[in-house]
């Protein structure tokens, strides 16, 4: 269960968000300017609330009062971010296995088989990042978050930088990941058919506010 | 004629010596200081940057004299380190060397500050995600894209350690073996009757390692852009 909380000033932007969600996607639906990538860096740790709690299944990752703000890299949060951000130094395979190294986690081949299978990237893993299409780009990013063994997924308009036939061709890949990665995620989106596919709940943001929570029939 | 003589053997593999460890020495200091323009602001930032590139503006001879104030036997540093540690700098080819690098620093660290800042910040964070700590994304992502930078760092710093003269003859004098690098050799030849042809050989030895180390840092900062394009 994910508990937000938060308040937080940006220049002229003020961002007011509380929502609690149990769903496996949670998407986090609004226009451009919303607060949508705020939000989510807070959950991740990279931006810190002015005021407020966050909370992972009982767990206390932000809490303003108390003092708390618990490092990104101790949080165990993946992000798949919009612009992939695979290190442009290591190959695939030393992408996908950055986290668990960083974890100081256990080689798990079983797990790894599992999800490069699920991605469809076993033919990529000796490649540069700079020799990979954006499509490619993206689902190494996913697999790489994954590997990392994180309790929650953050998608940040992870198909934001595709065309319609690159999304079309990583869509399928995250509905599997939603029904067998057993991730609970966050999907940021502005599109009402992505998240329509993809979410069980929604959170919809307008102008750094909440303005609807409950089922994805609130995108009508 | 053309032949090297063994005293300028020795001139110029005590110049090879003084730069290798000047550059050796300085490096880590570099690297830590670039990161921290680079990547911190603090109070003094600006003035540390300024002090960073004194070297650079200062007139040779004052940062040498500088050096003998601070690092000469009865200096507060100097004094401090052969009482305690053994370390002397005056008039000793270790003494050199500290001139070298401090000479030098400026050159060294700007490569290595520019590749720094050119480190895309969204790929250290997206290493936080993963779950590595500040130290471990400084030395998997941080450092090894900004390694072709590093290098050109010290490369130029060794060139320039190579060509040092001012500072070192004015801090550690002009020994033969001892603190006679090819610069001052060269300086020493030139006022000598005869000296001509063996400062001629010297000159040509200074022109052949300062284009080597130009050419190669000129190499480095191509890799660097190849390898953050990720090709």
């Amino acid at each position: 269960m994910l508990r937000v909380d938060v308040e937080k000033q940006l220049g002229e932007f003020s961002l007011a968000a509380s929502f609690t969600s149990e769903g496996r996607v949670t998407g986090l639906f609004g226009a451009s300017g919303a607060g949508k990538t705020s939000l989510v860096n807070m959950i991740a740790g990279l931006l810190r609330p002015d005021r407020g709690t966050i909370v992972i299944d009982g767990d206390v990752l932000d809490d303003s009062a108390a003092g708390i703000h618990v490092p990104t890299w101790r949080r165990r949060i993946g992000y798949v971010f919009q612009d992939a951000r695979l290190f442009p130094h290591l190959n695939v395979a030393q992408n996908l296995d950055y986290g668990r190294r960083m974890n100081g986690l256990a080689a798990d081949p079983a797990q790894y088989k599992r999800i490069v299978d699920l991605l469809d990237i076993g033919a990529l893993q000796d490649r540069r990042p700079g020799k990979l299409s954006g499509g490619e780009r993206q689902r190494v990013a996913l697999g790489r978050a994954l590997l990392s063994r994180p309790r929650l997924l953050l998608l940040d308009e992870p198909l934001g930088a595709l065309d319609e036939g690159r999304k079309l061709e990583i869509l399928p890949y995250l509905v599997r990941l939603r029904d067998e990665a057993n991730v609970p995620m966050v999907y940021v989106s502005h599109d009402v058919a992505e998240l329509r596919q993809l979410a069980t709940q929604i959170v919809m943001l307008k102008q750094g506010r909440v303005v609807s929570f409950g089922g994805v029939k609130v995108l009508t | 004629m053309t032949e090297i003589s063994p005293a300028e053997w020795t001139a110029i593999l005590l110049s090879l010596r003084v730069a290798v460890i000047a550059t050796l020495v300085a490096t880590p200091f570099g690297i830590a200081l670039a990161w921290l323009l680079a990547r911190r602001d603090f109070w003094g930032k600006s003035i540390l940057d300024a002090l960073v590139h004194l070297p650079l503006v200062l007139p040779p001879v004052v940062t040498g004299y500088l050096l003998l104030l601070t690092f000469g036997r009865r200096g507060l540093v100097g004094g401090f380190l052969a009482d305690t540690l053994g370390i002397v700098f005056s008039f000793r080819w270790t003494g050199a060397a500290l001139a070298c690098g401090v000479m030098s620093f400026p050159l060294l660290v700007r490569p290595m500050r520019l590749s720094i800042e050119a480190i895309d910040r969204r790929l250290e964070q997206a290493a936080e995600t993963l779950g590595a700590a500040p130290f471990k994304v400084f030395f998997t992502v941080t450092l090894p894209l900004a390694l072709p930078g590093v290098l050109a760092g010290m490369v130029l710093g060794f060139a320039k350690a190579i060509g040092e003269f001012g500072a070192t003859i004015t801090f550690v004098s002009n020994i033969p073996g001892e603190t006679q690098t090819i610069s001052s050799a060269i300086y020493s030849l030139i006022q000598t009757p005869d000296g001509d042809a063996a400062a001629g050989r010297l000159v040509i030895v200074s022109i052949v390692l300062a284009l080597g180390a130009l050419i190669a840092a000129e190499w480095f900062a191509r890799r660097a852009t190849a390898r953050l394009h990720g090709n």
